[in-house]
């Protein structure tokens, strides 16, 4: 087995795990609560504002904006790693028949994987206080996938595979 | 088993989603509606009971609708990952027994974690002994530990095989071959993904901060009670219209991945599908083909209204029926096989 097919499948298989763990500990600890609150802080805006306490109300709303903001990243880390996990593994299978020399191959599979770690990672770092660096990550890490994906489309298409 | 497992969970979550998004999405995002629009007449009347009460109605509907997207999700990428685990059992150095049982187990917990998930709206938190984990919760997330369990013992089975154990019997590889399905299976499916991640990417930048912060917009004006005849009903509307715009660009986005990694999985398993080349190439044109407009047509379902919605329903419907043929081609390959080994003896 080639070395590109080697880290997409094993760094795949990593990454899948990965991506598994981190969401069963969300749905456990985390997920559940966090629903809670969301719907509990939007519920509470509109309660506040039947009360006419406008304060109370403007308070829950922006709590209410936090907690999605937070809820919807954490939950695309988890699909996103999954899915790229999946994609590398589906990838690591196929690989050999990217008709390039193994070196760029390999180059590309490292391209992939990166980006995979990456790209969530700079999701998730957007919700602790890091937006800037969250979301410098997440562009490069998803730059790093595309381009990897369009190379290997190239490589799928090109004569002399196999 | 993990083959024929992996396409059944697949095509039954297809088939799941299409029912769904017939008979409940668009009912459950108008009843959405009419419960917001409830919660800001209360605001109006000064009645924060009425508030409440719109807003469990609110949750529910919320509740209903995730857990349904969810199970549909869940049961289609337990059945990529029971297709990826058959496509790997010729690097796992594990023996046939061990494989065999972890198969069973893998299959299982694809199937009670969707089961599972779609029951928490039905079972709710009815003898739970957490105040907020109800029973069918537990369902799905023990079904969850099954398959992370499943899948480590692959790794390791796979490690092994890196490090050149052998054990038991070992499946052949995967023929390679460059027959045209192979290679419009191969090539249009990472085509298709590429198509998905340049329009998360368009999304995420264009999109996403856009419609979180038109959201909290939209809410204020709510809050704010706006005067006149239409007062309620113009941000309420405008709600709907912002939840079915993210809908459709997350859905268009996500199903045009999913159907690019099914394609370059059912491009592996040609080589084993039992029918003439003329038929093979049918279900290959149709797959791609529903595969493509299905998300085309879920974005365009905000211009084009039902219309779009029902061309897309035809587009998933297409490609659950190549999926079928297909798959019978795998067991007319199989009894195929059977009938050999009988003639042998």
């Amino acid at each position: 087995m080639s070395r590109s097919r080697k880290l997409l499948i094993l760094g795949g298989t990593v990454l899948a795990v990965l991506g598994m763990l981190y969401g069963l500990h969300y749905a456990v600890f985390v997920e559940h609560q966090t629903l809670d609150r969301m719907g509990g802080s939007l519920a509470g805006a509109f309660a506040h504002a039947a009360e006419r306490r406008g304060d109370d109300s403007q308070l829950a709303l922006t709590a209410y904006r936090e907690t999605k903001y937070d809820y919807v990243r954490q939950v695309d880390l988890h699909s996103h790693w999954i899915g790229l996990a999946m994609l590398l593994i589906v990838l690591g299978i196929v690989f050999d028949e990217v008709a390039f020399a193994e070196r760029a191959r390999f180059a590309i599979a490292l391209a992939m994987l990166a980006g995979s770690i990456v790209f969530p990672l700079g999701v998730i770092l957007q919700t602790v206080h890091k937006a800037p660096l969250g979301s410098v990550l997440a562009i490069a890490g998803s730059v790093l996938v595309i381009a990897a994906l369009g190379a290997t489309a190239v490589g799928f298409m090109r004569e002399g595979a196999i | 088993m993990l083959l024929f497992g992996g396409i059944a969970l697949v095509a039954a979550g297809m088939l799941f989603g299409d029912i769904f998004a017939v008979f409940v999405l668009h009912q459950n995002g108008g009843q959405t509606g009419q419960a917001l629009l409830a919660a800001a007449r209360a605001v109006a009347a000064q009645d924060p009971s009425a508030v409440n009460i719109a807003f469990a109605h609110l949750g529910n509907l919320l509740e209903d609708r995730g857990t349904k997207v969810d199970a549909h999700v869940h049961m289609i990428d337990a059945g990529y990952l029971a297709l990826l685990l058959a496509l790997m059992q010729p690097y796992v150095a594990l023996s046939a027994p061990n494989k065999k049982l972890l198969a069973k187990i893998f299959l299982t917990g694809g199937l009670l974690l969707p089961v599972g998930i779609f029951l928490i709206h039905y079972v709710g938190l009815a003898y739970a002994f957490l105040p907020v984990i109800g029973w069918a919760s537990v369902l799905a997330d023990s079904a969850g530990v099954l398959l992370i369990v499943v899948l480590l013992v692959e790794g390791w089975g796979f490690w092994n095989y890196l490090r050149g154990r052998r054990a038991g019997p070992v499946e052949p590889e995967l023929p390679k071959d460059r027959t045209w399905e192979r290679r419009t299976l191969l090539s249009g499916g990472t085509v298709l993904i590429l198509m998905g991640f340049v329009f998360g990417a368009w999304y995420a930048g264009a999109n996403l901060y856009e419609h979180e912060n038109r959201e909290i917009v939209i809410l204020k004006d709510l809050l704010d009670q706006p005067a006149g005849a239409d007062g309620l009903a113009d941000p309420v509307n405008a709600y709907g219209r912002l939840q079915a715009e993210k809908a459709v660009q997350i859905a268009a986005h996500s199903h045009i991945i999913e159907f690019g990694l099914l394609a370059i999985l059912l491009s592996f398993i040609q080589p084993y599908v039992f029918l003439t080349e003329r038929w093979k190439r049918i279900w290959v044109k149709v797959l791609l083909a529903g595969s493509v407009i299905l998300p085309v047509f879920v974005l365009l379902e905000l211009k084009l209204g039902l219309l779009a919605g029902g061309i897309a329903d035809v587009g998933g419907l297409m490609v659950v029926v190549a999926l079928v043929g297909m798959l019978v081609g795998v067991v007319r390959h199989t009894g195929s096989l059977d009938a050999e080994a009988r003639g042998a003896r």
